[in-house]
C-alpha cells in the first residue's frame, strides 16, 4: 500500500565477494550508461519541440530540427497558439470537467466503499459483483453503445457528458476507497453512534475526514487521467465551443498542418502545467500511482 | 438489470414505519457491527449506493448489454428500424481480411508491451539500489505518462518527420534516414516505440514502489550468501513483486488490443497504422455500421475477458493477499 521511501534498502552492503574490481565497475559504467541513454530518449523529443516553438517562422526554413533558436526569448509562437488556437476556453471547459467529475468521483467512491464495507444487506455480494465485472470492461470497447445512450439522455455536446461518463465508469477510485475505509477502525463508528449521530454524520464527520490519503489519492489519478484524456471529449464534445486542452491541441493539426513552430508552441503549453503540477507534488503522485495500481 | 430494479422496488415494499425498533429486531448476530439504533434502517446503505448503482448500470451494464443487442443486427445508428442479421457480422469480420488486419496491428504493440515490462523491470531495479541522482533519474523516466495525449502525438509527429529530429540524431551516429511514418512495414514499429517512451515510466514506478516493500531482511540474507545483481533480482525481488508483475502483463495485454489515441492524432489510422479501436470508431461513426462496430467491440471484450480469465487461472491467489 504506502510506498516505503527511504533509505531502506540502500544499507545493504553491495555483495563483493566474487566480482573483480573490473567487473564492478563496469557494470556500474554500463548502470549508469543505460540510465543517461534512456533520459536522452526521453528528452531529446521534448527538447526538440521546445527549441522548435522558440523560433521564428524564417528559421525553421532552414536549420536541424535541433537547431538553436536566435533569440532564447521569443514567445511569439505561443500568443499566436494561445490566442488563435482558444486555449484559455480550452482550460476554462477542462477544468469545468475536471472538477465535477473528480468531486464526483470522490463523493461517489467513498459512500460505495462505505455502504460496502459498514453495513450487512441483501444482496450485498451481488452488487460486489457488479462492480467487480464492470472492472474487466475497458472503457473504449462499449462506446458504440455508450454514444446512443449518451445521445438519448440529452446531454451530447454538453459538458455535462464526459462528467457524467468519468464519474460512471471509476471502478479503480471504488476500490481504492474500499482499501483504505478498511484501516478505519470501526470502533470510531460505534462511539460516534453511542454520542447519537447517524450514519451520515458518521460518514461526512469520522470517515470522510481519515480518508484524506484516499481522497489525494484518487484526486491525483483522476486528474491525470482527465486532463490528459482525448477519447471521451472528442467523442461526446465535437463542438467548437466545447474544447478541452486535449481538443483544442488536435485542432492545430488543421490550420497549421505546416507551421511546426506553432505546433509546438501549443504542445508545450500543454505540457508545461503537467510539468510544474509533477515538480511541486513529485512524492505524492508517485505515491497515488504506486496505490491506484493495486486496486 | 437486476441491481437498480432492487432498489427502486424495495423501499415502497416495506416503507411503511421504518423506524428504529424494527431493525435491531431482525438483526442476526453478526460482527459487532456499526448497524445499530438510530439512522440503521434497512434501506440506509442503498441510499449510498443509488448513484453510483444507477450510473454503473447506465454507462457500463446498458453498453455492453445494448451492443450484444446490435451485433447482431444490420443498424446504421441513425434509423429507427434495424433487421436481424444473426451472425452476419461476425462473420464478416473474421472472413473479411482488411477487417481483419488490425489484430495483426496489435501482435506491434504486444512486442512493444514485452520491451516495456523489461525495460521497466531493470530500471525499477537499479533505481531501487544506491544509484547516484536517482530520483533525477526516476523523475525524468516517469514523467512522459504524465504528458497529454495529444502532445504526445504532436511532439514525435515532429520527431519522426522526414529530416526531423529522429533523422537528425541517426545522422550523428552515421545511419541514413527513413520513412518512420510513410513506409508501411515501419510505421507500427515507430508508433509501438511511441507507447513505450510514454507508458514504461509508470511501470517502473508501480515495480519500484513493490520492490521498496519487500522485507529488507530479504536482501540483508540474500547478500550475506554472496548472492550477485542478477541472482538477487532472480530469486529475491521477481518472486516479491509478481503480483505487481502479472497485473501490469494483463494491462499491457489489454492496453495493447485498445490502441487509440497515439496511432489516430498521428496518422489517423493510414498506411497499415490502424488499430482495432480506430477501426471501430471509423465504422460506427464515419461509415455508420453500428451493428459490425458492435460485432467488432464484442469480440475485442470478449479477448479482453478470456485473457483476464486466463490470468486469473494461472495466478489465482494474488489479489488477495493486496485486499
Amino acid at each position: 500500500m504506502t510506498v516505503l521511501s527511504g533509505p531502506a534498502i540502500e544499507r545493504y552492503p553491495r555483495p563483493r565477494g566474487r566480482s573483480t574490481p573490473l567487473r564492478s565497475r563496469v557494470a556500474v559504467f554500463l548502470k549508469y550508461l543505460s540510465l543517461v541513454l534512456a533520459g536522452a530518449v526521453v528528452l531529446v523529443p521534448l527538447a526538440a519541440v521546445l527549441l522548435t516553438s522558440l523560433r521564428t517562422g524564417e528559421e525553421m526554413a532552414g536549420g536541424g530540427a535541433l537547431a538553436a533558436p536566435d533569440n532564447w526569448l521569443n514567445f511569439h509562437n505561443y500568443a499566436v497558439a494561445f490566442t488563435d488556437g482558444h486555449m484559455l476556453r480550452a482550460l476554462w471547459n477542462t477544468t469545468f470537467i475536471l472538477f465535477f467529475s473528480v468531486l464526483g468521483t470522490v463523493l461517489i467512491g467513498s459512500m460505495t466503499a462505505y455502504a460496502i464495507d459498514r453495513f450487512h444487506f441483501r444482496f450485498k455480494k451481488s452488487v460486489m459483483t457488479a462492480f467487480l465485472i464492470a472492472s474487466l470492461v475497458p472503457g473504449v470497447t462499449t462506446q458504440v453503445a455508450t454514444y446512443q445512450i449518451v445521445n438519448n439522455l440529452g446531454v451530447m455536446d454538453t459538458r455535462w457528458a464526459p462528467v457524467l461518463l468519468y464519474m460512471g465508469t471509476d471502478i479503480v477510485s471504488i476500490y481504492i476507497f474500499l482499501q483504505f475505509i478498511r484501516s478505519v477502525p470501526i470502533s470510531l463508528d460505534e462511539a460516534a453512534r453511542i454520542d447519537g449521530a447517524n450514519s451520515f454524520t458518521i460518514y461526512w464527520r469520522i470517515v470522510m475526514p481519515l480518508l484524506k490519503p484516499a481522497v489525494a489519492t484518487v484526486v491525483i489519478i483522476k486528474g491525470v487521467a482527465i486532463y490528459n484524456d482525448f477519447y471521451i471529449p472528442f467523442l461526446y464534445m465535437p463542438d467548437d465551443n466545447l474544447g478541452t486542452i486535449s481538443t483544442s491541441l488536435f485542432r492545430f493539426k488543421g490550420p497549421y498542418g505546416a507551421h511546426w513552430e506553432v505546433i509546438s508552441a501549443g504542445a508545450a503549453l500543454v505540457i508545461i502545467p503537467s510539468l510544474v503540477v509533477f515538480l511541486a507534488l513529485q512524492r505524492f503522485i508517485y505515491n497515488g500511482f504506486a496505490a491506484g495500481a493495486t486496486k | 438489470m437486476s441491481a437498480p430494479r432492487t432498489v427502486s422496488r424495495t423501499p415502497p415494499a416495506r416503507s411503511g414505519p421504518p423506524d428504529a425498533a424494527g431493525s435491531p429486531a431482525k438483526e442476526p448476530p453478526r460482527r459487532p457491527g456499526p448497524r445499530r439504533r438510530r439512522g440503521a434502517w434497512w434501506f440506509t446503505p442503498w441510499l449510498y449506493l443509488l448513484a453510483p448503482l444507477v450510473l454503473l448500470v447506465v454507462f457500463t451494464w446498458l453498453p455492453v448489454v445494448n451492443m450484444f443487442g446490435y451485433s447482431f443486427t444490420d443498424w446504421d445508428g441513425i434509423s429507427p428500424t434495424r433487421n436481424w442479421v444473426g451472425l452476419e457480422n461476425y462473420t464478416d469480420l473474421f472472413t473479411r481480411p482488411q477487417l481483419f488486419q488490425v489484430f495483426w496491428v496489435s501482435l506491434f504493440y504486444l512486442g512493444a508491451s514485452v520491451v516495456q515490462i523489461c525495460a521497466a523491470l531493470y530500471f525499477a531495479t537499479v533505481l531501487s539500489f544506491n544509484t547516484r541522482l536517482r530520483n533525477l533519474f526516476k523523475g525524468l523516466l516517469f514523467f512522459p505518462y504524465l504528458i497529454n495525449g495529444v502532445a504526445v502525438g504532436f511532439v514525435f509527429l515532429y520527431f519522426f518527420q522526414p529530416g526531423g529530429t529522429l533523422d537528425t540524431v541517426l545522422g550523428w551516429f552515421g545511419a541514413g534516414p527513413h520513412l518512420w511514418l510513410g513506409d508501411p512495414h515501419l510505421v507500427n514499429t515507430s508508433l509501438a516505440g511511441v507507447s513505450v517512451w510514454r507508458f514504461m515510466g509508470v511501470n517502473m514506478v508501480l515495480f519500484i514502489g513493490a520492490i521498496q516493500s519487500v522485507p529488507p531482511q530479504l536482501y540483508e540474507a540474500a547478500a550475506l550468501d554472496g548472492a550477485s545483481r542478477w541472482q538477487q533480482f532472480r530469486h529475491v525481488i521477481a518472486p516479491s513483486i509478481r503480483p505487481i508483475i502479472s497485473l501490469s502483463v494483463i494491462l499491457a495485454i489489454s492496453g495493447s488490443l485498445s490502441v487509440f489515441e497515439i496511432p489516430f492524432i498521428m496518422t489517423g489510422g493510414s498506411n497499415n497504422s490502424e488499430t482495432f479501436v480506430i477501426q471501430t470508431i471509423k465504422l460506427a461513426f464515419n461509415f455508420n455500421k453500428t451493428g459490425l462496430a458492435s460485432a467488432a467491440a464484442m469480440v475485442l471484450l470478449a479477448i479482453v475477458l478470456v485473457v483476464t480469465w486466463f490470468q486469473r487461472l494461472l495466478f489465482p491467489d494474488e489479489r488477495v493477499e493486496q485486499s
